[in-house]
């Protein structure tokens, strides 16, 4: 069991005062705290933007990556070893732009991985250019006349691609987030996490007065089991009208369950040693 | 029969079962005492399109195709049209009798031996797929082959098949024999007489020995997206990991394969990719990211013609010079080289030790026709093989700092569950992982890195191997599968020596240099356009060579070239 005070590190975050990722960072310390994750059990992987310095800020097993490879790394890593909790942290230029492609195929496949997404609506490491979430019109330095592209749904296009878990919770949400982020590792299966932040810096529309009058909680009625229903939830985006909670849940087989030879113990677990060979030689004479 | 080197060659459209005619053929000439090495060409298609496999003979060690062709099978006219210049006077021809190919243009030169194929074969039961057999079966029986082999091998490479099937194909190479002993009864030469007590030889292509070495070498986890000429170490990979143990998974492309890989080395897993230059392409982002974190892992780059697309069913070695400078900035990066198969058994093994003990990217480049191409092997002897898995630190220690700065540049590695807080890191980062762009931490790391190759050089490079005599009147310099061509024209020249080199990063520069120094005139050959390792050795060594003989048409050397290429300087000497 690890304390708040054990996944302290030396470094203090260079994240600009007020950035979403301070809410993120704390909710993630809290599950951490929560759920007895710690080096014996739990890694997490990072992309690269701003999301990415979380590694040096958690005192916890991490790799940090390239810009918008962070899935394929942890997919590579809980296949090795099922048994950790792993984490993928990630933006929303980092998955959506550079990372697509894993993205999609990594949900297709349904890994049993934790996405999540950082999703500031713009380039914040790079000072402010338009990003696959960015509105269409907003004026940035990269659209200095408005962006021309429509941005992305996170959820729709996550469940749309295969996604077993889809969620949606805002930054400054720690207690929410917190809750949500435990929820998603237990889920068995590829799971997102779209949090939306806030970039004080250079997205002042997505502010945190946005936010919070904008977002509404999904009733207690809402069933996340309906796929169709789900992806038409992951439409709706407007004043008063951004929904947070769990959109979609369903069961499937992981990605990692399919191979009988990790079924009782992680790749890892066996050791690395010469194997005999004679067998299939012979089957070139 | 002296020991004279033959070649049979079979052609035929795509999806006529060309490849596996000739390799029960090469199969054959193994088990009846031969050595063989079959030259496989086909275009990038999967039906249709001109297919060839030529398998060389004899009684000698065979290293590579040769140009003349003794004998011929033609299942379509193409066949004979492409491959009419390198028929020798004599040549025999089985072809379809009842079809409608023209042998007018050979008639004079060569033996002609209509078979109804196709005839035979519905006779037998079979449809014309099953000709290709009765065809083995005629030439067989003009060879003075065994006809039990056939039966065998029919046997063995249909077993997936209902025992009707192979019937059929049996019926009907005893059909295509029968026929050939009758009709041909003057005819016969024979070239592939068994001989007593063979010696048991494999039947080995680079593709094989890549896979069942990386197995043999303790591979854990490999991730690989198709690409040819590497797809089919992907097919034997995928096919044989149940039962051995490891994990084999298609990324969704090559970034993702090499990210793949790495996060399993990361986890602690052996790990391996394999791609080619295009596909590498894409995986030299991860490439760097791997030398930056210090995460092990392997890469098999199978080189064809590029750049682009280039020529995706055909061989080159274009690709040292890019997976010697690919990625951005200094990082320690091996890379060797294989010259045919067995070379390859022994460099995956080594380099799946290398990637670990240097917790660095290793790559063993091959090309598609040491991959494609089968040559005959004593059984691969890696008795003393060991695996060593370099520093790995599996205790816990609340102190532990990943990127702790050392003599030899490599740092204890533990693996993320242990209990140790473990952190890789793609920024610059000190000697415990966390990111830091201070000039000492910096400079700290990159020297750190560096000096792994260092190491490297005085523990495990590998000097390359010397054939021929020591003082020679032309040394050859090449790498990579001319070997086969360059030793098989080395035959007929006791004063040619030919330098091979299997390792480019670290390069052995000092051994190369002392060799070269002492030549009295050097040749360079490589299959690329701007002779790569001619600038690799200049850069290392100073030594300029002037002479080279390169090609760059999809196309491997054959020994006739080289022998030319060495007559000719012969002569200006």
């Amino acid at each position: 069991m690890i304390t708040p005070a054990e996944l302290t590190t030396p470094n203090f975050p260079n994240w600009c005062p007020g950035c979403g990722n301070f809410g993120i960072w704390a909710a993630f310390k809290n599950a951490i705290v929560a759920s007895g994750w710690d080096n014996t059990n739990t890694v997490f992987v990072a992309g690269i933007g701003c999301h990415g310095h979380m590694i040096n800020f958690v005192k916890l097993t991490s790799f940090e990556g390239l810009h918008g490879r962070p899935i394929p790394v942890a997919n590579g890593i809980k296949m090795s070893n099922h048994r950790l909790n792993v984490f993928v942290f990630t933006g929303d230029g980092d998955c959506l732009g550079e990372g697509g492609n894993h993205f999609i195929n990594a949900a297709r496949r349904n890994h049993n991985v934790t996405v999540l997404i950082h999703n500031n609506n713009i380039y914040g490491l790079t000072t402010g250019q338009t990003s696959p979430t960015t509105r269409k019109g907003f004026k940035s330095k990269s659209t200095p006349e408005g962006n021309p592209d429509e941005p992305f749904k996170i959820l729709n296009l996550a469940i749309a691609a295969g996604a077993t878990f889809a969620a949606r919770v805002y930054s400054n949400d720690i207690a929410g987030l917190t809750n949500m982020i435990i929820k998603a590792n237990e889920h068995q299966g590829f799971s997102v996490v779209e949090m939306l932040q806030p970039c004080v810096t250079f997205n002042k529309e997505c502010s945190p007065t946005f936010f919070t009058d904008n977002t509404y909680k999904l009733p207690a009625d809402y069933d996340p089991t309906n796929i169709a229903k789900a992806l038409e939830k992951t439409l709706e985006f407007g004043p008063k009208q951004i929904p947070v909670g769990l959109f979609y849940k369903v069961d499937k087989p992981t990605a990692e369950s399919n191979y009988p030879q990790i079924e009782n113990i992680p790749l890892v677990d066996n050791l690395v040693e010469k194997r005999d060979i004679t067998k299939l030689l012979q089957t070139l004479y | 029969m002296s020991n004279k080197v033959y070649s049979i060659k079979i052609g035929g459209q795509a999806g006529q079962g060309i490849k596996s005619a000739g390799l029960i053929f090469s199969k054959i000439a193994s088990r009846s005492g031969y050595h063989i090495y079959n030259y496989i060409e086909y275009p990038s298609l999967i039906r249709g399109g001109h297919n060839v496999m030529q398998t060389t003979f004899s009684l000698d060690k065979v290293y590579s195709q040769i140009r003349p062709v003794n004998f011929l099978i033609a299942l379509n006219q193409e066949t004979i049209n492409l491959h009419l210049e390198e028929l020798v006077e004599g040549a025999g021809i089985i072809f379809e009798d009842e079809g409608k190919i023209d042998v007018t243009l050979c008639k004079d030169k060569c033996r002609l031996f209509p078979v109804p194929l196709k005839k035979i074969a519905a006779e037998a039961g079979g449809q014309d797929i099953v000709s290709n057999n009765v065809a083995l079966g005629a030439a067989l029986a003009l060879l003075g082959g065994d006809l039990k082999h056939l039966f065998d091998l029919i046997d063995e490479d249909l077993s997936s098949k209902d025992g009707e099937v192979v019937k059929i194909n049996q019926t009907a190479a005893k059909a295509g024999y029968d026929y050939a002993k009758t009709n041909f009864a003057d005819k016969f030469e024979p070239l592939l007489a068994p001989q007593n007590n063979p010696g048991k030889k494999m039947v080995v292509n680079g593709t094989d020995a890549v896979a069942y070495g990386a197995i043999a070498g303790g591979l854990q986890y490999a991730a690989i997206y198709p690409m040819s000429p590497t797809s089919n170490i992907l097919s034997l990979l995928a096919a044989n990991q149940e039962e051995y143990g490891y994990v084999y998974k298609q990324a969704e492309d090559e970034i993702a394969a090499i990210n793949m890989a790495i996060g399993a080395s990361f986890a602690g897993a052996r790990s391996m990719t394999t791609t080619s230059g295009g596909g590498f392409c894409l995986m030299t982002e991860g490439f760097g990211l791997a030398g930056q974190t210090e995460t092990p892992v392997v890469i098999v780059e199978g080189m064809r013609g590029g750049p682009g697309t280039g020529l995706p069913t055909w061989s080159a070695q274009g690709d040292l010079r890019f997976v010697l400078h690919s990625h951005q900035g200094d990082f320690p990066r091996i890379v060797i080289a294989a010259g045919d198969a067995e070379e390859a058994f022994h460099m995956i093994m080594k380099a799946l030790n290398l990637a670990e003990k240097y917790q660095t990217p290793v790559v063993l480049l091959v090309d598609k026709n040491l991959l494609d191409d089968e040559q005959t092997f004593s059984e691969f002897d890696y008795s003393g093989y060991r695996i060593d898995r370099g520093k790995m630190f599996l205790e816990k220690d609340p102190e532990y700092h990943r990127y702790v700065n050392s003599e030899d540049g490599i740092s204890p590695r533990t693996i993320p569950g242990l209990g140790n807080h473990l952190v890789a890191n793609s920024d610059e980062h000190n000697s415990y992982g966390y990111s830091s762009e201070t000039i000492h931490d910096r400079n700290e790391q990159v020297q750190k890195r560096l000096r792994k190759l260092d190491t490297c050089a005085k523990e495990d490079m590998e000097k390359p191997i010397l054939y021929g005599p020591e003082n020679a009147d032309i040394t050859i310099v090449s790498w990579g599968s001319n070997k086969g061509p360059i030793l098989e024209a080395m035959k007929d020249y006791p004063f040619v020596n030919y330098l091979h080199i299997t390792w480019m990063s670290p390069f052995p520069t000092d051994a190369v240099f002392q060799q070269l120094s002492k030549a009295k005139y050097l040749l360079n050959i490589e299959c690329n356009s701007t002779a790569q390792m001619a600038g690799l050795i200049r850069e290392k060594t100073g030594i300029d060579i002037l002479d080279q003989l390169l090609k760059d048409d999809g196309r491997p050397f054959f020994p006739e070239e080289i022998r030319e290429k060495i007559n000719s300087i012969l002569i200006k000497k």
